[in-house]
């Protein structure tokens, strides 16, 4: 089994940043709820991508990084089936699903 | 080391405690129990309170003559550098005083029952003099100025309220207003002196014993405050006697009280509660007697109360009211001798004019009861009706004039010697004019008795009145004997082992006599007697005359000297005008600034009130603004934190 020397950390890192920096000025700038939502997974899946990429950077081996990836992503499915109940709920209640619309809060 | 019976013969804390407790107790029973009642058992509970507790003063009175002074105390309330306590303090000035308060008011209760007997209220009534009575034992018990203070307002409110009694009568609505704003204005300076003597720091001392007559009496002996402050504490507590003991210029609501039931008057406007004033310049005498200044205008005052009033009786034909004056009057010349260095001598005539006034104020109830009136000229020809009042009301007049040997007589000419070898300036005008006062007190008090009780019924009303039952005349009866014979505790004060001077003494004041001022005195009150007996027994003088040839003098005296117009002018002007002021600056000033901070709250609110947009996606945004700013500062603070980071080992 060859070895081919592995292409330098920050190519990951930087991808990964650039999928977070998007995911964040989704969840912020958007106003569809749906697409924070897709904001949020852009955040999530970054996250996912520096656990793998320091995993192996480190030397492989043990697990953890593989796992926590895992781990996130059935977390990630959960939250987005919750998420989406939350926003058929808030469609049936406003008949919008425009995050500027609710804002009930407003002091 | 102190023997088994001498601790056995000690009255403790608990026992002393009761004297004014019992009456209150009354109180709560009767306000709880009786108090609709029209009728019934509540003069009986008062009475055997009042019986109880002068027993136990008694037993006070009889500690007292053997030792110097009892005080004993706990603390009630302590906070931060202040505590306040609350004690008894048992000497020979608060037991006899004690004694003539449980004494004059159980006759004048046992006189109530067939007073009052039939009124509405009669359960109020009683209820209002337990209180009374109560509060005025712990005015007199206390050992220090805060108690003594809490007393003083509780005596006043039941002075309101018994002179307010029949409450659905204007005038008496009104005069017990009077009495309770007028007093006011005296009162504002004593809580002053006891708010000065609360800033008055001594160091390790601590606050806490600042209040209680004996460390005060110390600290004022040793020097520890200074003459200023003495003297102002001085005047300001005599101010608040001024208005509780009627003096000038505050006399004016004590002729209005008497629109209260008489043995209220009796009791409170005659025996007791003025002479709180007195007593009180008597239990804070030692700042008096470090302040020349204060003393001197204790005496002025109390020689102008007694003269000024004095002659205003001569001129009132309102049975009560002469009687009003004459309690003025006679204030006025114990406080005279306080003022001239007499304590043992205005002590004793407090306790005399206790009895015999407490005596002329029931007469005057009796008559009133029989006859219907107030007014001595519907009056006449009621002695051959009402013996028993007739006499007891002339063994009264006899002492208040000053005739030997009933007890007036020995007071009186206490005062007047005190007065006549004392070292203020101008002693001999003051004593002149407490002379004339003497004089004038026969006159007024004789005319009353003439007018009254001899020569023919001038109304059917006196034509028909009868003696009074029983259970008003033995009070009568009881306080004439006191009257007549209360000279004696000048050679020897019961249950102690001497005179009046020996029990209540300042220091070491000497009582020297005169058989000149004795004649002097003893002159102006057969005068005054003959005076008025020529006038208004014999008719050789026609007052009728004499009013047509100095209408001024009679009207100066009918109005009183126009002081109640120069209070009301007084009252309406710069009262008003000063109250107006204060009023502008509570409006626009106090209350500005209380809707100043209101409106600056809810102006920063309006503007802050922008910031909740509501929106998630804003919080959120702001939430990482707010890490990475914290972030920010953090790292620049702290550059190690980028090597903990760097090179994780």
């Amino acid at each position: 089994m060859s070895v081919t020397p592995l292409p330098p950390i920050h190519g990951y890192l930087v991808v990964s940043t650039l999928l977070f920096a998007i995911g964040l000025v989704g969840v912020f700038a958007r106003r569809n709820a749906i697409a924070v939502l897709l904001g949020i997974e852009l955040m999530l899946n970054a996250a996912s991508l520096n656990f793998v990429a320091f995993w192996r950077y480190r030397g492989g081996g043990q697990m953890e990084g593989q796992v926590f990836v895992v781990a996130i992503i059935t977390v990630a499915a959960a939250e987005a089936a919750i998420a989406l109940a939350i926003i058929l709920n808030v469609y049936r209640r406003f008949k919008t699903v425009n995050v500027d619309q609710i804002n009930l809060l407003k002091g | 080391m102190p023997g088994i019976l001498e601790i056995l013969l000690t009255p403790g804390l608990n026992e002393l405690v009761l004297i004014p407790g019992l009456p209150l107790l009354a109180f709560l029973v009767i306000a709880a129990f009786m108090l609709r009642r029209s009728e019934g058992a509540a003069p009986l509970v008062l009475i055997t309170a009042l019986a109880g507790s002068l027993v136990l003063s008694i037993r006070a009175l009889s500690f007292a003559g053997r030792q110097r002074a009892f005080t004993t105390a706990f603390t009630w309330l302590s906070s931060g550098h202040v505590t306040l306590e609350v004690g008894v303090l048992i000497d020979g000035l608060s037991s006899v005083m004690l004694v003539v308060v449980c004494l004059v008011s159980l006759l004048i209760q046992v006189y109530s029952i067939g007073y009052m007997r039939g009124e509405i209220g009669y359960g109020r009534y009683f209820a209002y003099m337990s209180l009374f009575s109560g509060s005025m034992l712990g005015l007199v018990i206390s050992d220090n100025i805060v108690q003594t203070y809490i007393f003083w307002e509780l005596v006043g409110i039941c002075s309101y309220l018994l002179i307010g009694f029949w409450y659905r009568r204007p005038a008496a609505a009104a005069a017990a207003k009077k009495a309770f704003v007028v007093t006011r204005f005296g009162d504002l300076g004593f809580l002053t002196a006891v708010l000065i003597l609360s800033f008055q720091r001594h160091g390790r001392l601590g606050w806490h014993s600042m209040f209680g007559f004996v460390p005060l009496e110390h600290f004022v002996n040793a020097g520890m405050l200074s003459s200023g402050v003495v003297t102002a504490v001085a005047l300001l507590i005599f101010s608040g006697a001024v208005g509780k003991s009627a003096q000038f210029p505050l006399h004016i609501w004590l002729p209005d009280a008497m629109e209260g039931p008489t043995p209220v008057s009796a009791l409170i406007h005659a025996a007791t509660m003025v002479a709180a004033g007195v007593y009180l310049v008597a239990r804070t005498y030692f700042f008096f007697a470090a302040a020349p200044v204060a003393l001197f205008v204790v005496a002025l005052i109390g020689v102008m109360t007694a003269f000024l009033a004095a002659s205003m009786g001569v001129a009132e034909n309102d049975i009560k009211r002469v009687l009003a004056y004459s309690t003025i009057s006679q204030l006025g010349l114990m406080m005279l001798a306080l003022g001239v260095g007499g304590y043992a001598a205005g002590a004793f005539h407090l306790t005399t004019h206790a009895f015999f006034k407490a005596l002329l104020f029931l007469t005057a109830g009796s008559v009133i009861h029989a006859a219907h009136t107030n007014d001595i000229w519907q009056m006449g020809g009621l002695g051959r009706r009402m013996p028993i009042t007739a006499i007891t009301c002339l063994i009264g007049a006899f002492a208040l004039a000053g005739v030997f040997p009933f007890s007036g007589f020995w007071s009186k000419d206490e005062i007047l010697s005190a007065v006549w070898f004392s070292h203020i300036p101008g002693h001999m005008i003051i004593f002149m004019v407490a002379l004339t006062g003497v004089a004038l007190t026969a006159f007024y008090m004789f005319r009353l008795w003439f007018l009254t009780f001899t020569g023919a019924p001038r109304t059917e009303h006196a034509a028909g009145a009868h003696e009074s039952p029983p259970v008003m005349t033995l009070p009568l009866l009881i306080l004439a004997a006191l009257s007549a014979g209360s000279g004696w505790l000048k050679a020897h004060v019961p249950w102690t082992t001497g005179g009046m001077a020996e029990i209540v003494r300042f220091g070491d004041t000497q009582e020297r006599a005169s058989t000149l001022v004795v004649g002097l005195a003893l002159a102006a009150a057969v005068a005054g007697i003959a005076l008025a007996w020529a006038a208004y027994r014999a008719h050789l003088i026609a007052p009728a005359a004499f009013h047509a040839r100095f209408p001024w003098i009679y009207r100066l005296l009918k109005n009183a000297w126009y002081l109640n117009r120069g209070w009301e002018i007084f009252a309406t002007r710069v009262v008003i005008a000063g109250s107006s002021v204060a009023a502008w600056f509570d409006r626009h000033v106090v209350n500005g600034m209380v809707d100043g901070v209101a409106w600056l709250s809810g102006w920063t609110g309006r503007r802050l009130r922008t910031m909740q947009t509501g929106q998630a996606q804003f919080y959120a945004l702001i939430l990482i603004l707010g890490l990475i700013a914290g972030l920010v500062v953090l790292f620049s603070r702290d550059q190690s934190l980028f090597h903990l980071v760097a090179h994780r080992p």
